[in-house]
């Protein structure tokens, strides 16, 4: 199914973005971030951005303090979601202007509503960065 | 920092982040849903804005960890409020806060559904994107015309028309029947024409779910792959939009080819040239950049292309190229292309002749072993495990221990499990494999499950010359100080049984061996300790004449133990205290352990539950699966010893006999042989075996189970004797020995199963196994044979040849003259099908191995069902058919009589699997069932066949059966067919072993822990 899910976290360990594509009760939320974030946060700069979990393959990436994690399955390409990632980060950016952890935290909705263009039912919909910030553009002129 | 209008959000995430502690948190997170739930208790008052506010901070308390199980209605309702703001909210928050099987989303499905109808594209998009999250099988059945529609629609814009398809695939999934209907593949044809990215990633992706399902429907959609990937890869017509580093979308490059490697082959010579050159252009053009994400994303592409072309069974030279490229990949710094390139080196392992081009790096992939990076030593421990071969497996297995040492916890149980595997398949001789594991136990103790150590005293009591050196193994490490307890367990359990081997060594009379076993008994735990008593009760047999003081010794103990609070040590003790005074009578009762009935090995087993919990492994999954049966193939082999007539008396042994013979024969082993060390894969000498040759000669199609009759053979040579056997092995000539090798499994029931079902093993016996994969299309099939050498050493004059039946047009390619040890050919057999017949094509396989001739026939599984497609016909069509073909011959009915017994629901699922498609529902009688499909031949069209089969519910032996189709000879044939399937269906396999004998103590409780019958129970 490609994206199970799509995490972010800083780097004290909180999170700031949480978006699953296959349903998780709240506890296994819970245990899964704490397992993930305690394995790939511990991660030196040298190691590989890829770490095996239960079964899922996490891909991760860090931008100053804020970890993007993504869990995929066996059927993904490691390096295209890397850079999946990266292409993440540089539409927000282009919407936030240097975005940074305190943009995401409180405009989570914002976050949300990109993510919701670029990834749906664990699938990459759009990888244009002005067709994905074009629906929020036109919110915010109208408000 | 405030959000547009939201300032009470702004405040609320502002105080959670100036908690300075969890339960401060927590303070401020349930004063806000206090706050929450009153606001929405009196609804009435709450403005769209309010209620817009306080479901974000729903969402926000959710994602920090908290539950919110009040507030989903208000999340619901705002999909149907009117304006934009708050409509986007609902949406969002109730795909995070709610799951498919939630009852409130069902309140939803029609706002959601007059959204996606509705005019709005912004509405369309906001439901379609909720629907594909989570829509359930209630969204399916009501939505995926609407959706399909809208994806189809040349009226729509891009920006629906993308989500649409990714909507339609959860559809898909939820319910595949959406689209199965007439036509469906002709439209996904046409979407892969898109023109805008956008639409064309989504639908990329639902293609790829539905040739995951079925790749049958969609070979139309091949080309259109192949010329989309064209279009990127030579950057044509794609915007910069879409353009990512200079490279054109590198995931819809990704999303391509992996659709593509759904298609078994791709048979269009044209289509094929096209993709090699882009594939080719992929694997050479892609050069090492200095920017991270240009380099990130072109290697992502390479990464596939290279799955590509492994899937594609490319020409050998780009094959080369691509062990080359992850060769280079390996070897390079970066922790992901490394990473990387391990990973699909082990993809790359299910080629075949590039293995040893891959174990040229070995050394590299032990660098890896010892990385930093537990990612990387993971990967690294896989691919060495799944290049491991004979030839290389010592140097693996040392390596492997090596690293056992530093290795951290996380990975040692995996890699002692792995490298206990290894030893197990392919050591090279036994004593290796004793050693082995008996380094592992002491190296990893804690990470060396039971069933590793049941193995070890599986082999060594089922291979004699094993014996005295496992035994002196086991005296020499109970020396060492503070030994783990598994080690205990597994030494006091060899010295008990072969101890007395040893007797004149020194440090090894039964006083010494029972003095140092008796050392530890203070340091164990209870579950060790009845196996050391059973270790003392046989070290008590084994003294004879007995010692009366090591006697009061163990007699003590045992009176000790008589009143042990442990039921199990108890019994022991009593009953080894009453035994051990019954003089003689011990001997026979306390006698040495009869061999173990040849089985799989569980570790194999176990190792292949554990990958289903790590990452991919499939290669070497398929490969361990092919392998399986090598796992106890060691025991098969006789190492080479000492004179034919000690290996005569090795062989005629029987544990149960008389123990008087065993111990002389055993004092023989230990003398003739001395230490017991390397073993040379010699073919195994003619025994007695060949006495019963012409009786078991013409076993060609049908053999009994072999152990039982390799038992029996034992026994016939075990009364002529060993002194004779020199004098036969000179006189028996050579030809007359053929067949007396014994298949392992039951040949029919392997081909009765292989009839079903399209790849399993078709025969296999201690040297070579046979198994096939099959691929049927139409009237045309492809099958490949596997032909494995189990051995150490060549299987030659390899012969096949195929006797194909007058309807079958078969060719086999060349097979090998020999086969070279532990190795695998295929050999690819192309059938056409030419008309309806139940006549089986057989295959005369023959092979020398040493002074062995096996020659079997083996009915192949291309049989008529093969070349049926199941279909599903509607009430509409099925009738007039039905009517129109009106009686004989075109349709013959039947009384079947000696019907398997079945419900109802089972002859479903065999006619499923007959590829006879169910068609439920058709028949107003319950007790009916109504089937169809279609028949492929070269010389007749596709014909459509009917089946109905009228049960009796009081009488499920009989039954009447009526078959129609448009040609009389295939009437009769399929007629006769599903009658043999139903009259004669084998039972379901049996597994090869025959009863375990030593199964039965397990049911007193003085067995329960005793390592002979756990071992028997176990496996």
């Amino acid at each position: 199914m490609g994206i199970r899910f799509v995490l972010m976290v800083n780097k004290q360990g909180q999170t700031r973005l949480a978006q699953y594509y296959e349903y998780l009760t709240l506890e296994e939320r819970r245990a899964l971030e704490g397992e993930i974030v305690r394995k790939c946060l511990a991660r030196t700069e040298q190691q590989c951005s890829f770490v095996e979990h239960r079964n899922y393959k996490i891909v991760y990436r860090r931008y100053a303090s804020l970890f993007f994690l993504v869990g995929v399955d066996n059927d993904e390409n490691e390096l295209a979601i890397l850079e999946f990632i990266h292409l993440l980060v540089e539409t927000m950016d282009r919407h936030f202007g240097n975005v940074c952890e305190l943009d995401i935290m409180f405009h989570l909705e914002k976050a949300h509503f990109m993510l919701e263009e670029m990834v749906m039912n664990g699938c990459i919909v759009e990888t244009s960065k002005s067709n994905i910030l074009a629906p929020i553009q036109l919110m915010d002129k109208a408000s | 920092m405030a959000m547009s209008g939201m300032r009470g959000l702004s405040v609320f995430i502002s105080d959670i982040r100036n908690c300075q502690n969890k339960e401060l948190e927590r303070l401020r997170v349930d004063k806000e849903l206090g706050n929450i739930r009153t606001r929405f208790k009196n609804e009435k008052g709450l403005t769209p804005y309010e209620k817009k506010k306080y479901v974000w901070k729903m969402l926000y308390i959710y994602m920090l960890g908290y539950d919110v199980d009040f507030g989903h209605m208000e999340a619901v309702s705002l999909i149907s409020a009117p304006k934009y703001p708050e409509k986007q909210v609902g949406y969002i928050v109730t795909s995070c806060l709610l799951n498919e099987n939630h009852d409130f989303l069902r309140l939803a499905i029609n706002a959601v559904r007059n959204d996606i109808i509705g005019r709005n594209e912004t509405f369309q998009c906001l439901a379609l994107t909720l629907v594909g999250n989570i829509g359930g099988r209630e969204f399916a059945e009501s939505l995926a015309p609407d959706v399909q529609k809208l994806l189809t629609s040349s009226s729509c814009r891009p920006l629906v028309r993308k989500k649409a398809a990714l909507c339609l695939l959860r559809l898909f999934r939820k319910n595949p029947d959406v689209v199965n209907v007439d036509g469906w593949s002709d439209r996904m044809a046409q979407l892969l024409d898109e023109r805008d990215l956008g639409v064309l990633t989504s639908s990329m992706s639902l293609l790829v779910a539905l040739v995951s399902n079925n790749h049958d429907s969609y070979w139309s959609c091949l080309p259109k792959c192949v010329k989309t990937l064209e279009r990127l890869a030579r950057n044509q017509d794609v915007p910069q939009e879409y353009t990512y580093y200079g490279i054109p979308s590198p995931w819809l490059q990704v999303k391509t080819m992996r659709a593509l490697q759904y298609f078994p082959t791709i048979e269009d010579p044209n289509t094929r040239r096209s993709l090699f050159e882009v594939l080719q252009r992929i694997l050479m053009g892609t050069d090492v950049v200095k920017n991270v994400n240009k380099n990130n994303a072109s290697h992502a592409v390479l990464f596939e292309a290279l799955a590509l072309v492994m899937h594609l069974d490319a020409e050998k030279e780009m094959m080369s190229q691509c062990v080359a490229l992850l060769g280079k990949f390996i070897a390079v710094r970066e922790p992901n292309i490394r990473y990387l390139g391990l990973e699909n080196m082990t993809r790359m392992l299910m080629v075949t002749d590039v293995q040893d081009i891959i174990k040229r790096h070995q050394a590299q992939i032990i660098t890896s072993l010892k990385d930093p990076d537990i990612s990387i030593r993971r990967r690294a421990l896989d691919l060495l495990y799944g290049m491991c071969d004979v030839s290389n497996a010592k140097d693996i297995v040392e390596e492997l221990l090596q690293y056992l040492s530093t290795a951290d916890f996380a990975m040692r149980e995996e890699l002692s499990l792995k490298a206990a595997i290894l030893a197990e398949k392919f050591a090279p001789d036994l004593s290796w494999y004793v050693d082995v594991i008996l380094q592992l136990i002491d190296k990893a103790g804690d990470f060396v499950s039971d069933d590793i150590w049941f193995r070890v005293v599986q082999f060594v009591t089922n291979n004699e010359d094993l014996q005295p050196y496992a035994a002196v193994k086991a005296r020499e490490y109970l020396d060492k100080p503070a030994i783990h307890e598994t080690m205990v367990k597994v030494s006091a359990y060899l010295l008990g049984e072969y101890s007395h081997l040893l007797a004149r060594r020194p440090g090894c009379s039964p006083k010494e061996i029972f003095s140092i076993i008796h050392e530890k008994l203070p340091t164990v735990s209870t579950s060790t300790v009845p196996i050391l008593l059973s270790t003392y009760a046989k070290i008590l047999m084994h003294t004879q004449p007995p010692e009366p003081e090591l006697q009061n010794q163990i007699w003590a103990i045992f009176s000790k133990y008589e009143s042990c609070i442990d039921v199990e040590i108890q019994q022991r003790a009593v009953e080894y205290f009453a035994l051990s005074r019954k003089g003689a009578a011990l001997m026979d009762i306390l006698a040495e352990m009869p061999k173990f009935p040849e089985r799989q090995s569980a570790l194999i087993k176990k190792a292949e539950d554990t990958e289903a919990d790590t990452a991919e492994q499939s290669a070497i999954k398929l490969r361990a699966q092919q392998q399986t049966s090598n796992a106890l193939v060691v025991t098969d082999q006789r190492p080479a010893n000492g004179t034919p007539a000690v290996n005569q008396l090795s062989l005629v042994k029987i544990p149960s006999m008389s123990n008087v013979d065993h111990d002389l024969g055993d004092q023989g082993v230990t003398q003739t042989n001395g230490t017991l060390t390397v073993v040379d894969p010699q073919p195994p000498t003619p025994s007695g075996g060949d006495l019963l040759g012409d009786l078991l000669g013409p076993l060609a199609i049908e053999g009994p189970p072999a152990v039982s009759v390799l038992s029996e053979r034992n026994l016939v040579s075990g009364v002529e004797g060993a002194s004779y056997a020199d004098e036969r092995l000179a006189i028996a000539p050579v030809e007359e020995q053929a067949n007396t090798v014994q298949p392992i499994g039951n040949i029919e029931e392997r081909f009765h199963a292989l009839c079903l079902k399209d790849s399993g093993v078709l025969y296999e016996d201690p040297y070579i196994q046979i198994g096939i994969k099959a691929e049927w299309r139409a009237h045309q099939g492809r099958l490949v044979l596997f032909l494995g050498n189990k051995n150490t050493a060549p299987l030659v004059s390899v012969q096949a040849l195929i006797l194909p039946p007058s309807h079958l047009k078969m060719e086999l390619s060349l097979v090998p003259e020999t086969i070279p040890p532990r190795a695998q050919v295929q050999c690819p057999l192309e059938v056409v099908n030419l008309g309806p017949s139940r006549d089986v094509a057989v295959l005369d396989f023959s092979y020398k191995f040493g002074t062995y001739v096996v020659n079997v026939k083996l009915r192949l599984p291309a049989v008529l069902n093969k070349f049926l497609q199941p279909i599903s016909v509607s009430a509409d069509e099925f009738f007039p058919q039905w009517r129109s073909l009106s009686g004989p011959p075109l349709k013959l009915q039947e009384v079947v009589r000696g019907v398997r017994p079945m419900s109802l629901m089972e002859m479903a699922n065999l006619f499923n699997s007959l590829r006879l498609m169910v068609c439920q529902g058709l028949d107003p009688n319950p007790n009916n069932l109504v089937a169809s499909t279609t028949f492929f031949s070269d010389n007749t069209r596709a014909m459509l066949c009917l089946l109905r089969i009228e049960t009796d519910p009081a009488d499920r032996t009989q039954l009447r059966m009526t078959v129609a189709s448009g040609d009389p000879m295939l009437t009769f044939e399929l007629k006769e067919f599903i009658k043999e399937q139903l009259i004669s269906i084998p039972t379901a396999p049996q597994a090869p072993a025959p009863v375990p004998t030593q199964a039965q103590p397990t049911k007193s409780p003085t067995a329960s822990s005793d390592p002979g019958a756990m071992l028997a129970g176990l496996l």
